[in-house]
């Protein structure tokens, strides 16, 4: 189960994160129909997170005593587990530390600039879009349910990050610029997004062949691209360690203010 | 108690973002299903998301609580089903009659029936009934709408996303 939990987790942290880091724009966005475009785009995956950390949630409180001290090292989370408490979607999302989330390397990076927000979506995006496509097709009921609700709006979501990849590519010297430069800097963290962990080689028929998405993605990828007047990056050297709990320093901002009102004042509501 | 009386109390419950459109004018009721527990009615309303991260399911299930909490039940459960997911091709044709007359320019497009790149959906306005609009925002106040404007009597309108 424990494999089962993780594998959930992975996914479920990714779009936690995106949606996190999303949700920053709202308030900011360079004119108002896009910043609400990326609200609504956050809501999404944050709507995505919290089907699956529920489901998650149950997984866990099934597992026995101890399985359920070993999944995770956060001392807030484990301190909840020995007082007996159920956990739930919240305690997933603001209890762990940063070791514990199994998110890609990718989501966490920061917004930096528009070009930045733009690349990071769009490259994410098309794996979402060819992931949850696959997802649909899992022996678990509960996830391909998920998969196929989340598909629908991943699919606008890919639709809105690859027109701004092309309004950007093949728009005026200064966008073509940044969004280069964006590609550059973020393209390393692309290879991890199709590389299996241990957890996900476990858990055949439930989760994804990753590698087997990675053609599909180069295909999307160069397709838009190449509308884009852009040149995919090669030779890149690529980032990982995400997907098993080495992340970036950004994971920890994120984190820090994402959950800061649950740790300061556990169990707050409002 | 009967399913389709259930159902026909239901249409109280309305969208608390759109209330103009009854949760049975939306197509979000999947199922009821009645049974009997010490000789006491029990219900269990099964409903489906428009949106995964929509505000409203929360009131709406509140709603729908409180029409059933005068009708004498014994157990009220409230579950949501996900699969198939919910499309706009499930809204009735009275949904969409309604909608219009509220000012929302009501879904036009199957769901199956994808928009490609810089495509935009030409919809009618709904208040003057002008063909020559154009979209301002993919996006909207809700994941369920985007923002259109007339070019005719030149005023902004909504309207409910094909999904």
């Amino acid at each position: 189960m424990k494999n089962k939990l993780f594998y959930i987790l992975e996914w479920a942290d990714n779009t936690l994160i995106l949606g996190q880091r999303l949700s920053e724009w709202c308030g900011h966005g360079p004119v108002l129909e896009q910043d609400i475009a990326l609200t609504n785009i956050a809501l999404d995956h944050l709507g995505c997170a919290r089907n699956l950390y529920t489901y998650a949630a149950e997984i866990f409180n099934g597992m026995d005593a101890v399985d359920r001290s070993e999944c995770f090292a956060s001392v807030a989370f484990q301190r909840n587990v020995k007082e007996g408490h159920q956990a739930d979607e919240d305690d997933l999302a603001f209890l762990r530390d940063a070791w514990d989330f199994r998110n890609v390397l990718l989501v966490e990076q920061p917004n930096t600039d528009w070009a930045y927000t733009v690349a990071r979506a769009f490259l994410f995006d098309a794996f979402n879009y060819y992931y949850l496509t696959a997802m649909c097709n899992s022996v678990d009921e509960r996830l391909a349910g998920i998969a196929s609700k989340s598909l629908k709006e991943a699919t606008y979501h890919l639709r809105w990050s690859s027109e701004w990849v092309i309004r950007l590519g093949d728009g005026t010297e200064e966008s073509k610029t940044r969004i280069v430069e964006a590609i550059a800097n973020l393209w390393p963290f692309t290879g991890e997004l199709f590389t299996a962990t241990e957890v996900d080689t476990f858990v055949e028929g439930l989760g994804v062949d990753f590698a087997a998405l990675k053609p599909l993605w180069e295909q999307k990828v160069a397709e838009i691209f190449d509308e884009a007047t852009l040149e995919v990056p090669t030779g890149v050297w690529m980032q990982s360690g995400g997907k098993t709990g080495t992340h970036s320093e950004n994971l920890g901002f994120v984190l820090a203010e994402m959950q800061f009102m649950q740790r300061a004042y556990p169990n707050m509501e409002w | 108690m009967t399913k389709e009386g259930v159902i026909a109390a239901l249409e109280q419950v309305t969208d608390p973002e759109i209330p103009v459109l009854s949760i049975g004018d939306l197509g979000i009721i999947r199922d009821v299903e009645l049974w009997l527990e010490d000789g006491k009615d029990c219900i269990n309303v099964i409903i489906t998301p428009t949106y995964s991260g929509c505000p409203a399911m929360n009131v709406i299930a509140t709603g729908i609580r409180m029409v059933l909490a005068g009708m004498n039940f014994k157990r009220v459960d409230i579950t949501e089903r996900l699969d198939p997911p919910w499309t706009t091709d499930l809204m009735t044709e009275s949904g969409k009659e309604k909608l219009k007359a509220y000012g929302i320019a009501p879904p036009i497009r199957k769901s199956k029936v994808g928009l490609g790149l810089f495509e935009e959906d030409a919809v009618d306005c709904p208040r003057c009934g002008s063909q020559d609009t154009e979209l301002v925002s993919g996006f909207g106040p809700t994941s369920c709408k985007s923002l259109y404007k007339c070019r005719s009597c030149k005023e902004p309108f909504e309207h409910f996303k094909c999904h």
